[in-house]
C-alpha cells in the first residue's frame, strides 16, 4: 500500500479554512483530509454552504482572501504544499499542472475577449511557443472537445456560443497543457440535462486519454452515480463520509448521507390517481412570439422572430397536477406566464373554468386573477425585500376587497400551514433561508384561495433536502385545498414524483403529453426518449429500486 | 453583410432618426425663447435711447417679428431646411457665418476637455483601484471629492489668479495673441498655451466623476467570475488587470462620457465667459442678453446636432469595445 501513497496526485491533510470574524461559523472547512490518484474521479458532494467549493479553490490558492484563508493543514500536490509555495510557483501550477472549470461558463469567460485568445493565454504564460503553433494547438483542442467549426469558435466571443459550447471551450482551455488534476466546480449545473450528459461524457473520455485526476464538486447525486470513483460527502464544512461510489450511494453510513439520498426524488412515476373530468384551466392553440421591433425600419432588415410558444393546447382538470417539462428555451416558462396573463398571447384562447381570459382588459381580468396564482423560481428575487412577510401574504386579499383584519388573520393561518412560525408575520424576507422564502411565496399564492397554482421551477434553486420538503408541502396543500397545479420543471425526477400528467415541450411546441407513468415507461417522441436517457444517475436509481 | 456595411447602414439610420429629434428641439426652443419678455427690437431701441414707437414697429415689420408665432416658426423651419439660419441684426452678420467662426474654438476646447477628463479619469481611477486602501487610493479619492465639489467659475477665477497673475505662466484670457500675428506652428503653440487653463478648469469636474466611476467599475470587475478563471489559468496580476479587467471596466465610463457631452456645452458657457474664450458658449451668453433669438436658435440647433452626432460616435465606439453590443 505504500506504493499507492507515493502515487497520489493530491493529498489534503487536516485542512481548515477560516472564515472572516463575525461569520456564522469560524471555519468554512474544518479538518478535512482527502486524496486523489491519477485517473481517478473524486466527487465532493454537499449542499450549499457545505464548504465544498472552498475546498476545491484552496487547492489552487484561489480562496477569496484576505479574509477567507487556510488556517491549518496541508495540501500536498506531488510532494509540494500548495498552501506554502511562493506566488510564482503557484502561478506556474495553475493552468499548467492543476486547472479548473466552473459552474457558469458565461461569466467564467471574459465577455470581451475571443475564445481563441483566451485559450492562447494559457500557452503564452506557461510555455514558450511560436504564435502559429499556439494557434494550431488551440484549434486542435477545440476539435478535441467536439466543437463544431473550431476555426469559427476561435474567433467567436463567449456570448455567441451556447451554454454547452461555452463549457466545452472552458474544458478545452483547462486541458490545454494536459494538467495532472482537473478541478470541476459544478460544471454541469447550469446546463440542460441532455447537454449535461454530453459534457460528463466528454470529461470522462478526456480523463481516460490523459489519465487526469478529477476533483468533481457537485450537489447532484445523479451526477455522482454517473462519474465518480470515490465520493466525499461534506456538511457544514466537515467531511461526514468518504468511500467508493458503490459504498456511499448504496450503503450510506452517516445519517446525513442517508437523509440526502432519501431526499432525491425517485425516478419512479407516481401511481395514477382517480381523475376528475372537470376542466379548470385550458389553453387552445396558444401562440406567443418575441421579436425585436425596429421602430423606424427605413433601412431595417427583417426582424428576428422567436416562436416561444407555438400552437400549444393543454387542459388541467380539478385536483390534477400537470407537469410541463423541457430544456431551457423550450417555451415552458413563457407558457406559464401566458396562462396567468403576465404576458398577452398573440393567438389562441385560454379558459379558466368556462371564462375566456386572454382578451379581458385589466379591469375585467382582476376578479379572475385570484383564481390563478403563481409560485416563482427564485425565492430571493420574488419577494419584495422592504415589505414584511405578513403584508406580502395579506396584500393580495386586501386588494381583492377582503377586510384587513380578516386578511391578516388568514395570513397568520397560512404561515403556520406552510410550516413557518407565527413570528414570521412581522419579519422581513431577508431573515429567512431559501426554503423558508419559498414557503412564504407559496403562502402568498394561497392567500387568494386560487383554483389553480402555477409553479415555475419552484424547487430548482433549492438544496435537495429542502426541495423534498417543499414538494411534500405542495402536494399536501394540493390535496387539502383540492387545487389544480401546473408544475413547470426541467428536472424529470421532480416531474415523475409530483405530476399526474406530463407535457414535454421543445422549441415552443408540446411534442408529447400523457399520464406520467405511461410517458416515462413508454416514451413515443424521440426528444422525450433523449431527455429520459440523459437523466443523470438513471442506472443507479434502477439498481436502487430493484 | 459584412461589418463595415452594417455600421454604415446603422449610422445612416441613426442620422435619419436624428432629424425629427432636432426638429423637435428647434420647435421647443423657439417657443421657450419667445416666452421670455422682450425682443431684439426692445434691446436695440433701449440702447439707442431715442426710438419712437413708430420706428420700433417698423423695425419689427422688417425683422418679421410682427407676424404671429406659428408663422414665424414655419418661416424659420423652412429657412433651416434650406440651410439658412437667418441673420443676426445685432452682429450684422449671417448667423451661419457667426456660428461657424465660433464653432471651432468651442469644438477645440470640448475635444481637449473630453480627452483630458476621460484620459486622466481612467488613469486615476485605475491607479486608485490597483492601490486599493493605500495612501494613493485615499489621495486620489480626496482629490476627486474636492474637485467634484468645487464650482467651475471659482476654479476658473482661482486658476487665473494663481497661474496667470501671480505666476505669469499662462495668459489670462482669449484664444490667441492677436497682436503678435503668429503664423504656422507659432500660432498652434500660442493657441495651445491659451488652451491650458480653460481645459483644466472645464475638465476638473468631469475628471473627478470619471475617476470615481472608473475606480468603482474596476473594483466591480475584479469581483467577476472571469477574474477567478484568469487566476486559475496562472496569469500574472498585471495581465489580469490590464488585459482582462481594464477593458471591461472601461465600458460604463465610455457610456457616461458620451451622455455628458451635452452637459459639457453648458459648462463651456461659464468657462468661456471666465476666460473670454471666443466660442459658442460666450456667443450664446451675449446673444441671450441682446435677445438675438435667431442667433440663439442657431446655436441651440448646432449644439443639438453636436449631441446627436457625438452620441452616435460613442455608440459606434461602444460596439467595438463590447462585442456583445451589435449595431443593428
Amino acid at each position: 500500500m505504500s506504493d499507492t501513497t507515493s502515487q497520489k496526485l493530491l493529498d489534503i491533510q487536516n485542512l481548515s479554512i477560516l472564515l472572516p470574524d463575525g461569520a456564522d461559523r469560524r471555519y468554512a472547512v474544518e479538518d478535512i483530509s482527502i486524496d486523489l490518484s491519477p485517473g481517478e474521479t473524486l466527487c465532493i458532494v454537499g449542499e450549499s454552504g457545505s464548504g465544498k467549493s472552498l475546498t476545491a479553490r484552496a487547492v489552487m490558492g484561489l480562496l477569496p482572501g484576505p479574509k477567507v484563508r487556510v488556517g491549518d493543514g496541508a495540501i500536498n500536490f506531488l510532494g509540494e504544499d500548495t498552501t506554502k509555495v511562493t506566488p510564482e510557483r503557484l502561478r506556474d501550477i495553475r493552468g499548467n499542472e492543476i486547472s479548473m472549470i466552473f459552474q457558469e461558463p458565461m461569466t467564467a469567460l471574459n465577455p470581451v475577449m475571443r475564445i481563441g485568445d483566451q485559450i492562447d493565454e494559457i500557452f503564452r504564460f506557461h510555455v514558450s511557443m511560436p504564435a502559429k503553433e499556439r494557434a494550431a494547438r488551440a484549434l486542435q483542442l477545440l476539435t478535441d472537445v467536439n466543437l463544431p467549426d473550431p476555426a469559427g469558435i476561435m474567433r467567436a466571443y463567449p456570448h455567441e456560443l451556447s451554454g454547452g459550447q461555452r463549457q466545452r471551450a472552458m474544458i478545452a482551455m483547462a486541458l490545454a497543457l494536459e494538467p495532472k488534476i482537473l478541478i470541476a466546480d459544478e460544471p454541469t449545473t447550469a446546463l440542460d440535462v441532455t447537454t449535461q450528459a454530453q459534457i460528463l461524457k466528454l470529461i470522462k473520455e478526456l480523463q481516460q486519454q490523459h489519465h487526469t485526476g478529477v476533483l468533481f464538486i457537485t450537489h447532484d447525486f445523479g451526477v455522482v452515480a454517473d462519474i465518480a470513483d470515490r465520493v466525499a460527502v461534506m456538511q457544514y464544512g466537515k467531511l461526514v463520509e468518504m468511500g467508493t461510489v458503490h459504498e456511499v450511494l448504496n450503503a450510506p453510513q452517516h445519517p446525513y448521507t442517508k437523509g440526502l439520498i432519501a431526499a432525491i426524488p425517485k425516478l419512479k412515476p407516481r401511481a395514477a390517481r382517480e381523475q376528475s373530468k372537470e376542466s379548470v384551466l385550458s389553453a387552445h392553440g396558444v401562440r406567443k412570439t418575441f421579436g425585436s421591433t425596429g421602430g423606424f425600419s427605413l433601412f431595417g432588415k427583417k426582424d428576428r422572430v422567436v416562436h416561444a410558444v407555438n400552437d400549444v393546447s393543454i387542459e388541467v382538470h380539478r385536483g390534477e397536477t400537470l407537469g410541463i417539462v423541457g430544456e431551457s428555451g423550450s417555451g415552458k416558462s413563457t407558457m406559464a406566464r401566458c396562462l396567468i396573463r403576465l404576458m398577452d398571447i398573440d393567438d389562441g384562447e385560454i379558459y379558466v373554468g368556462d371564462q375566456e381570459i386572454s382578451k379581458l382588459d385589466r379591469k375585467h381580468m382582476r376578479p379572475h386573477r385570484r383564481r390563478l396564482q403563481m409560485v416563482f423560481q427564485d425565492p430571493f428575487a420574488s419577494l419584495n425585500p422592504r415589505i414584511r412577510v405578513g403584508q406580502i401574504i395579506a396584500q393580495g386579499p386586501i386588494l381583492q376587497g377582503v377586510d384587513k383584519e380578516e386578511a391578516n388573520k388568514r395570513a397568520k393561518e397560512l404561515i403556520s400551514i406552510v410550516g413557518l412560525e407565527e413570528s414570521a408575520f412581522d419579519r422581513f424576507p431577508h431573515e429567512f433561508s431559501g426554503g423558508q422564502r419559498q414557503r412564504i411565496g407559496i403562502a402568498r399564492a394561497l392567500a387568494l384561495e386560487p383554483d389553480i397554482l402555477i409553479a415555475d421551477e419552484p424547487v430548482s434553486a433549492l438544496d435537495v433536502s429542502i426541495q423534498a420538503q417543499i414538494l411534500e408541502l405542495l402536494d399536501k396543500i394540493r390535496k387539502q385545498m383540492n387545487l389544480s397545479m401546473v408544475f413547470i420543471t426541467h428536472d424529470l425526477r421532480v416531474a415523475a414524483q409530483v405530476c399526474d400528467r406530463v407535457a414535454v415541450m421543445q422549441y415552443g411546441k408540446v411534442v408529447e403529453i400523457g399520464p406520467t407513468a405511461e410517458l416515462f415507461g413508454d416514451p413515443q417522441h424521440d426528444y422525450t426518449k433523449a431527455l429520459l436517457a440523459a437523466i443523470p444517475g438513471k442506472d443507479w436509481q434502477t439498481e436502487d429500486v430493484a | 453583410m459584412n461589418r463595415s456595411t452594417k455600421i454604415l447602414r446603422y449610422v445612416l439610420r441613426r442620422l435619419m432618426q436624428g432629424i425629427p429629434i432636432i426638429i423637435a428641439i428647434i420647435v421647443l426652443n423657439f417657443f421657450l425663447l419667445n416666452m421670455a419678455e422682450g425682443d431684439a427690437v426692445d434691446v436695440l431701441a433701449g440702447e439707442a435711447g431715442s426710438a419712437t414707437p413708430e420706428y420700433m414697429a417698423e423695425l419689427r415689420a422688417k425683422f418679421g417679428l410682427d407676424q404671429p408665432l406659428p408663422v414665424q416658426l414655419m418661416v424659420y423651419l423652412k429657412n433651416v431646411a434650406l440651410l439658412d439660419l437667418g441673420y443676426s441684426f445685432r452682429h450684422d452678420m449671417p448667423v451661419a457665418q457667426l456660428i461657424l467662426d465660433r464653432f471651432w474654438p468651442t469644438l477645440l476646447l470640448m475635444t481637449c476637455t473630453i480627452l483630458t477628463a476621460v484620459g486622466f479619469g481612467i488613469l486615476l481611477g485605475l491607479l486608485a483601484a490597483i492601490n486599493l486602501n493605500t495612501w494613493k487610493d485615499t489621495a486620489i479619492s480626496i482629490f476627486a471629492l474636492i474637485t467634484y465639489a468645487t464650482p467651475l467659475f471659482w476654479v476658473g477665477l482661482m486658476m487665473i489668479v494663481v497661474f496667470s497673475i501671480n505666476l505669469g505662466w499662462f495668459p489670462t484670457s482669449g484664444m490667441e495673441n492677436i497682436a503678435a500675428f503668429y503664423e504656422g506652428w507659432d500660432r498652434v503653440w500660442d493657441i495651445a498655451h491659451h488652451l491650458v487653463l480653460p481645459t483644466i478648469t472645464l475638465s476638473l469636474f468631469y475628471l473627478a466623476l470619471y475617476t470615481r466611476m472608473m475606480r468603482a467599475s474596476m473594483l466591480e470587475q475584479y469581483g467577476q467570475d472571469y477574474v477567478v478563471t484568469a487566476k486559475a489559468k496562472g496569469l500574472t496580476e498585471r495581465r489580469i488587470t490590464f488585459v482582462h479587467v481594464l477593458r471591461n471596466a472601461l465600458l460604463p465610463v465610455v457610456t457616461m462620457a458620451g451622455v455628458q457631452v451635452g452637459a459639457l456645452i453648458g459648462g463651456s458657457v461659464i468657462v468661456e465667459s471666465v476666460f473670454a474664450w471666443p466660442g459658442l458658449g460666450m456667443l450664446a451668453f451675449e446673444s441671450l442678453f441682446a435677445r438675438d433669438l435667431n442667433l440663439l436658435l442657431g446655436i441651440f440647433m448646432i449644439s443639438s446636432v453636436l449631441v446627436v452626432v457625438v452620441n452616435l460616435i460613442v455608440d459606434v465606439i461602444y460596439s467595438f469595445l463590447d462585442p456583445r453590443i451589435e449595431v443593428a
